[in-house]
């Protein structure tokens, strides 16, 4: 379980986020607010990407300003923008980054990425060079780039924003099925409603939380 | 733009390993510049072009990889014919070429993470001196990955000052052009940082 004890985060001396507790025990968490709200800066602080300026954030108990390795383990992270996370020319050279590791052979590290591609369909795809892909392919890519490391959480952080309408579909239906806790950072509140939990954040403060439908309604209400 | 780093294959240049590939670029290197003779230089730059029958790269493909120089190469060929004599043009063209076909070929058949774990191997006794290899290879394949990505934004933002007609102003292009890339090596590291999760995985 995540969980953010008294925390704050400043940024260039102004509070970004103010005061924050909270104990996420639920599988399927959404991330709800306008523009520069704070909501990507909540996330960030899951996976120990962000420290908090004050408090402190446990991810099974372990601190993230403590235990960074370890925590990272733990918490998956896919970007928006998937061009900016996938750091290798080609998918299966991609996807074998994160994996090195001293008591992993290399035939053992290939085993791995090629039934991450099967589970993934991208077997296709694994000598392509990543550029070439479409936008889709790439946030599969990036996504299976996370899922190999067998995070027990992943955070979503807009994922679909830079996808069509189809592609859109295509991992939001990925996301529902992953077996990992998710959180999911979305401008679109459609792909929320099912969600076990929603929470606003407004001007770097928790403005709702709670079941999907007074959530919606009450961050609908900021904007009426 | 670059968009083809590596084309499968199983030939025997794809099969050699590729230490031994860029071990044969730097000495082709070295002894390209050390030779004097025109005929030498010529007959490594066949020799190179017969390398790409070996690998069975097409054609069209060896070409393209000098497409990209050939503006460069006639501007050297040019100051050497002006300032020396055209013989002396012609021996350093022919070196830039033999170096570009090679390297060209060693990258068209060798897998970047073979590429780089080469390199790791070959600058390991380095780390004694504390070079951080991992961060070296890293590095490399940044660089190759983010080769094309550097030219679409260059592309993106030229055709934005186009349609304002701003076209040649090289500020206009080249602010925009540096924003978006300082901004994209941020998310880059961030996302690194995201996937580092071995003590072996390079930050």
């Amino acid at each position: 379980m995540i969980e953010l004890h008294g925390v704050t985060v400043e940024r260039d001396g102004r509070a970004v986020l103010r005061d924050i507790n909270l104990k996420l025990p639920e599988r399927r968490v959404g991330i709800i607010g306008a523009n520069g709200s704070g909501k990507s800066t909540l996330v960030r602080l899951f996976n120990g990407l962000l420290l908090p300026s004050r408090g402190e954030v446990l991810v099974d108990g372990l601190s993230t300003r403590k235990n960074g390795k370890e925590v990272r383990r733990k918490v998956g992270f896919v970007f928006q923008n998937p061009d900016n996370q996938i750091v290798y020319p080609t998918v299966g050279e991609d996807l074998a980054f994160g994996l090195k590791s001293p008591g992993r052979s290399k035939s053992e590290t290939a085993d791995i990425v090629d039934a991450c591609l099967a589970a993934y369909g991208l077997s296709h795809l694994k000598t392509r060079l990543t550029h070439q892909l479409s936008g889709g392919e790439k946030q599969l890519v990036a996504i299976a780039g996370v899922t190999i490391m067998q995070p027990e959480y992943i955070v979503f952080d807009e994922p679909t924003t830079l996808l069509d309408l189809g592609n859109t579909k295509k991992i939001m239906q990925l996301i529902h099925d992953i077996e990992q806790t998710v959180f999911l950072v979305s401008h679109d509140l459609d792909h929320l409603a099912d969600f076990e939990r929603l929470i606003c954040i407004h001007e770097g403060r928790i403005h709702a939380d709670g079941a999907p439908g007074e959530v919606l309604r009450q961050y609908r209400e900021l904007f009426a | 733009m670059i968009d083809t780093f590596y084309i499968a294959g199983n030939s025997f240049l794809h099969r050699l390993p590729a230490a031994a590939k860029l071990v044969f670029i730097a000495m082709l290197g070295t002894a390209v510049f050390l030779c004097r003779d025109l005929y030498y230089v010529g007959a490594a730059l066949v020799g190179i072009i017969a390398l790409y029958g070996v690998a069975h790269v097409p054609p069209g493909m060896m070409f393209r990889q000098l497409k990209f120089s050939l503006i460069l190469l006639a501007i050297i060929f040019s100051v050497q014919w002006l300032v020396a004599d055209w013989q002396t043009g012609l021996l350093i063209i022919l070196r830039f070429a033999v170096l570009i076909l090679a390297a060209s070929l060693v990258t068209l058949t060798t897998r970047t993470s073979d590429m780089v774990e080469a390199l790791e191997r070959i600058l390991q006794p380095l780390r004694h001196f504390g070079l951080d290899v991992a961060k070296v290879s890293l590095c490399l394949s940044l660089t190759i990955r983010f080769i094309p990505e550097v030219a679409r934004i260059t592309q993106q933002v030229r055709e934005a000052q186009r349609a304002r007609g701003l076209e040649h102003s090289i500020l206009a292009v080249a602010m925009p052009v540096i924003i978006r890339l300082l901004r994209m090596a941020d998310e880059i590291a961030e996302a690194i940082e995201a996937r580092t999760v071995s003590e072996d995985t390079p930050r």
